[in-house]
C-alpha cells in the first residue's frame, strides 16, 4: 500500500514537470503510458520484444546450465572452490559491461554477442550463492544420507541441492535482475537488435514519449522477473527458517 | 553370554587436527541387547558409534558386523541422530520413509511401511506435518521410526534424548524399550548420563577420555520386564549407578 501511494506521488510530479515543460525530454506521464500503448502492439515492437527475450532467456538457460553445477563442484571440490573462487568473486562486482565491445569483436555484432552479455552479466552471482548454499548444507542431513546407504547422485538430488535451494533462488532472483541489464546494454552497445535498436531509434529521433514508455516496459519486465523469483523464494523460506 | 553381532578389534582414531580420540578399544555387543557407550564428554563415545556406523574412517582395528568385517554404512545398521537430522522440507511420511526411498523401494510400498512404523512411535495422525511443526520428542520419534522402517537389525543411537525435555525423556524411553524388546533390536546406544544408561542397558561400557579407552563393562543387574516406577526403585538399578558414579568420579 505504501509503495503503491509512493508510485502516485512520484506520477503525479512526473506529470506536473511534463506539463510545465522544464525540459524536453520529460514528456508528461499520461503522454509516456499512452505511447506505451500504442508502441506495445505494433509489430515492430512484437519483433523486438521476442528477439529480446529471445537473448534473455538463452543467456539465462545457459547461466543456469552453467552456474548451479559449477557453484556445486566448486563447493564439493575444495581444489577447484580454491582455483575459481578468486576468479568469481571478482567477475561477480567487476563491471562486465566493459567486455561487451570485446565481446562484440569476436563474436560479432549480433545476438550471440547479447546473449554471451546476458550469459557473463547472470552466471557469476549464481555460482556465488550455489556455492554459499551447498557450502552450508547441513552436514547431518549428508551423514543421514550416507549411513542409509545414499548413493552419490542421491546425495545431489535428494539432499545437497534441495537443502541449498533457498541461496540457489536468491541467486537466480540476482541473476535474472543483472541479466535483464545484460540484454538492455548488450543491444544498445550492439544497437542493431531487438529492443536496443528501438531505444535508438526513439532516442536518436527525439521521440521522447516511446522511449519513457520503453523504458517502463523493460523496468516493468524486470521486476515481474525478479518477484516471480521471490514468490518462489517464500514458498521455501518457511523451510529454510527451519534449518 | 549371547553371541556378538557386532565386535570391534583395537580400534584406533587420531583426527587430522592430532588429536587422539580413541585408541585399541576392544568391545562386542550381544545380539538382541541394548549396549551403552557412556562417559564424559571428550571420551570419543560418539567417535566411536560413528566408526561402527562407517559413518567415520578409523585408523586402527577392524569392525565386524554378523562376524564380516565392514568398512562403510550398511543395510543391517541404522543411526538415530542426536540433532534428528530430518528433510526439513519433507513431511513426516516421506523423512520416515527416506531410507526405503534412497534403496528405490516404491512410493506406495515404501509409505505404507513407514505409516506403519509412524504408529509405532506414537505420531500417527502426523504424517503430514512438517519437522518444523513438531517438538523436540516428536522429532526423535520420527528419527527413530526412521531407523525401524528400514528393518535393520542393529540400531545405532547417539545421544537421541539430549536434545528433549525431562519429562518427555522418560515417557520416550520407557516406549523405546517396549519398542526394542518387542522388535528384538540390537541397540548401541550413546550416553552422557549415568541413569539413562542403568536404566535402559543390558550391557555398559565406561570410556576413559583423552584417549578414549574402554575402562569398565558393567553388566546392570535390572529386570527389564519390570514396570518404569519399579526399576527406578529397584536395588540393581539404584547399586549400578553408584557403582558407575564412582567409577567416573575420577574423570569429572
Amino acid at each position: 500500500m505504501k509503495t503503491l501511494l509512493s508510485l502516485v506521488v512520484w506520477f503525479v510530479l512526473w506529470e506536473i514537470a511534463g506539463r510545465l515543460k522544464l525540459s524536453t525530454i520529460v514528456p508528461p506521464f499520461s503522454a509516456v503510458i499512452e505511447a506505451m500503448f500504442e508502441i506495445a502492439p505494433t509489430e515492430k515492437f512484437g519483433k523486438a520484444a521476442i528477439i529480446t527475450l529471445r537473448s534473455f532467456g538463452l543467456g539465462m538457460g545457459l547461466a543456469l546450465v552453467v552456474g548451479i553445477p559449477l557453484g556445486i563442484v566448486m563447493a564439493r571440490v575444495k581444489g577447484i572452490g580454491r582455483l575459481l573462487g578468486m576468479w568469481v568473486n571478482i567477475f561477480v562486482s567487476a563491471p562486465i559491461s566493459a567486455l561487451v565491445p570485446i565481446l562484440m569483436a569476436v563474436l560479432g555484432i549480433g545476438e550471440t554477442t547479447v546473449v554471451v552479455t546476458v550469459f557473463l552479466f547472470a552466471v557469476f552471482v549464481i555460482t556465488l550463492d550455489t556455492q554459499v548454499g551447498i557450502t552450508h548444507a547441513d552436514r547431518s542431513l549428508v551423514e543421514m544420507a550416507r549411513s542409509f546407504g545414499a548413493k552419490r547422485h542421491q546425495l545431489y538430488t535428494k539432499v545437497l541441492v534441495l537443502s541449498a535451494l533457498p541461496e540457489i533462488l536468491a541467486g537466480v532472483r540476482l541473476g535474472a535482475i543483472r541479466g535483464v541489464k545484460g540484454v538492455v546494454i548488450g543491444q544498445l552497445l550492439v544497437a542493431i537488435i531487438g529492443v536496443g535498436e528501438l531505444f535508438e531509434v526513439y532516442s536518436n529521433n527525439f521521440l521522447m514519449e516511446e522511449f519513457w514508455a520503453l523504458v517502463l516496459i523493460v523496468f516493468l519486465f524486470a521486476f515481474a522477473i525478479s518477484e516471480a523469483i521471490a514468490a518462489l523464494e517464500r514458498r521455501v523460506e518457511y523451510y529454510a527458517a527451519s534449518r | 553370554m549371547t553371541e556378538a553381532i557386532v565386535e570391534v578389534k583395537g580400534i584406533g582414531k587420531t583426527y587430522d587436527s592430532g588429536v587422539e580420540a580413541l585408541r585399541d578399544v576392544n568391545l562386542s555387543f550381544p545380539k538382541g541387547q541394548l549396549s551403552t557407550l557412556l562417559g564424559p564428554s571428550g571420551c570419543g563415545k560418539t567417535t566411536l558409534l560413528k566408526i561402527i556406523a562407517g559413518l567415520l574412517p578409523r585408523n586402527a582395528g577392524q569392525v565386524l558386523v554378523k562376524g564380516k568385517p565392514v568398512d562403510g554404512p550398511g543395510p543391517e545398521r541404522a543411526f538415530v541422530f542426536q540433532d534428528f537430522a530430518l528433510l526439513p522440507w519433507a513431511s513426516v511420511l516421506r523423512n520416515v520413509a527416506f531410507g526405503l526411498e534412497l534403496r528405490g523401494e516404491p512410493k506406495e510400498k515404501r509409505e505404507e511401511v513407514a505409516r506403519k512404523y509412524i504408529a509405532e512411535v506414537g505420531l500417527k495422525g502426523f504424517e503430514h506435518r512438517y519437522p518444523a511443526q513438531l517438538s523436540g520428542g516428536m522429532r526423535q520419534r520420527v528419527g527413530l521410526a526412521r531407523a525401524l522402517t528400514v528393518d535393520a537389525d542393529i540400531i545405532l543411537m547417539d545421544e537421541p534424548f539430549s536434545s528433549v525435555d525431562e519429562q518427555t525423556r522418560r515417557k520416550f524411553q520407557e516406549d523405546l524399550l517396549d519398542l526394542l524388546r518387542h522388535h528384538q533390536k540390537t541397540v548401541i546406544f550413546v550416553t552422557h548420563s549415568i541413569e539413562e544408561a542403568a536404566y535402559l542397558s543390558d550391557q555398559i561400557a565406561l570410556l576413559s577420555p583423552r584417549p578414549g579407552r574402554v575402562s569398565k563393562i558393567v553388566r546392570p543387574n535390572v529386570d527389564h520386564s519390570r514396570s518404569p516406577d519399579e526399576i527406578r526403585r529397584d536395588r540393581g538399578y539404584l547399586d549400578t549407578v553408584d557403582e558407575i558414579w564412582g567409577m567416573l568420579r575420577q574423570y569429572v
